[in-house]
């Protein structure tokens, strides 16, 4: 249970914190769905490199093969790329809405305008 | 691919980044062809490389601007993540072994999937045959989530036609 | 001007032939990596690369806004069409090996379908989210 035989686990784990510290440190929107997106990407790998076997091939039936890597998380995998994109896709719209709406994109700012705006309801209110 | 992460989280310029984020995307399917995922890899090479990078794109071409300068050195954030790592290097080291045949993902259906599928659906691809046939239930969930995603890009980004057509008038 | 001819060329040469990928991974989904989505995504790239070579207008001109909406919406329905055409005839829904005499030839009638459905889903709704992220930045708030 060393390090070596579970190496693929730590490189997992060193993406997806990365993908977690861009998310979290950076303001910028556009750049947290990036964030996001690699976090999503070390999880795909999280499900696929236990599938592997080594010695073992893609997992097309042929008669040349006997031993076939793990179809399952492949699968599995396929529906959450394609669900990611799909998350990007609603991300990005409500980006350029946000845009629109408070002038920026850095969660700061969109941060302190909101203050404003309650607290200016608060006095006129 | 650490290089290019790293890289990616310390670049301002948000152009740059997304073409970071393609260039991770077509190593990470490089990743996945030598994990035996070839499916996989193929989606992930065309949706991550391909359309991911152009919708970032069209957002950034609307949205116009630079990573303004952090205000504050990030050292929450840096020790929030530095001890998420050790506690998921924790957690996975009680995980099988890379390529242990006797792990329980290889044991449960796994091998009715592929003893079966040519019998049963006549298809050699058993990603195809897993996700079309044994699993097609799942596939329509997905089918259903990427058309949700249109129809609600669509609801955000619509324009509005209302005025158009009383000046036209 | 120069590099636009040499741009407008090479998109003409490969545009057919990335279309004709996309074909080839929908239907060889069976036998090698491929499928639905992949062949999905693959055409709307054909699609919007021809967008960036020719501009938005042509490219609109060639997949009008309401071919890409029905396309949007026809793929699920096509995918739940196959399950109710199984609730038809006789098997519970989406069970392929009631669409035909043999069941083996129900399983590649009920795929080949399904995959149509997904990738037509796909290509729509990546293609229609291009227009509109296009189309977003055009007219004058």
């Amino acid at each position: 249970m060393s390090i070596g035989t579970h190496f693929s686990y730590a490189v997992t784990v060193l993406l997806m914190v990365a993908g977690l510290f861009i998310v979290i440190a950076r303001s910028n929107l556009i750049k947290k769905l990036v964030g996001l997106g690699i976090f999503q990407t070390s999880v795909y790998l999280l499900y696929i490199a236990p599938g592997k076997l080594i010695g073992g091939t893609a997992p097309i039936l042929d008669d040349r093969f006997t031993i076939y890597s793990n179809p399952l998380p492949h699968v599995l995998i396929l529906t959450a790329i394609v669900v990611g994109v799909a998350t990007l896709a609603l991300g990005l719209a409500l980006v350029v809405r946000i845009r629109e709406a408070y002038g920026t994109i850095e969660e700061d700012d969109i941060l302190a305008r909101d203050a404003d705006d309650r607290r200016d309801d608060g006095q006129s209110g | 691919m650490a290089i290019v992460v790293v890289v990616l989280a310390r670049s301002r310029n948000l152009f740059a980044v997304v073409v970071l984020m393609g260039i991770y995307s077509f190593l990470m399917a490089t990743v996945l062809v030598a994990l035996d995922a070839v499916d996989v890899a193929m989606t992930e090479a065309s949706v991550g490389a391909g359309v991911s990078t152009v919708l970032l794109l069209g957002a950034l071409h609307l949205c116009k601007s630079e990573e303004a300068k952090p205000l504050r050195k990030p050292w929450l954030p840096l020790a929030v993540s530095a001890s998420a790592v050790g506690m998921l290097v924790f957690g996975t080291l009680g995980l099988p072994a890379i390529s242990d045949p006797t792990a329980p993902i290889h044991t449960h259906v796994v091998p009715r999937y592929l003893t079966d599928a040519m019998r049963e659906t006549g298809v050699p691809n058993v990603v195809t045959a897993v996700l079309a046939s044994y699993r097609g239930y799942d596939t329509l969930g997905e089918t259903t989530v990427v058309f949700t995603a249109g129809v609600g890009v669509i609801a955000l980004l619509r324009r509005r036609r209302n005025t158009n057509q009383e000046t036209a008038k | 001007m120069r590099r636009d001819i040499v741009l407008r060329v090479i998109a003409k040469l490969l545009i057919p032939f990335i279309l004709l990928f996309a074909l080839y991974v929908q239907f060889h989904g069976d036998f090698g990596p491929g499928g639905g989505f992949q062949a999905g995504v693959i055409i709307a790239a054909a699609i919007i690369f021809y967008a960036l070579i020719y501009g938005v207008e042509a490219a609109r001109k060639a997949m009008p806004d309401w071919l890409v909406e029905i396309m949007l919406a026809g793929g699920v329905l096509i995918y739940a069409g196959v399950g109710l055409v199984g609730l038809v005839l006789g098997g519970n829904y989406l069970d392929y090996f009631v669409l035909d005499h043999d069941p083996v030839h129900g399983q590649h009638r009920g795929i080949f379908w399904v995959e149509v459905g997904v990738a037509v889903t796909v290509s729509g709704v990546m293609l229609k989210i291009f227009y509109m992220f296009v189309s977003r930045g055009w007219d004058p708030e």
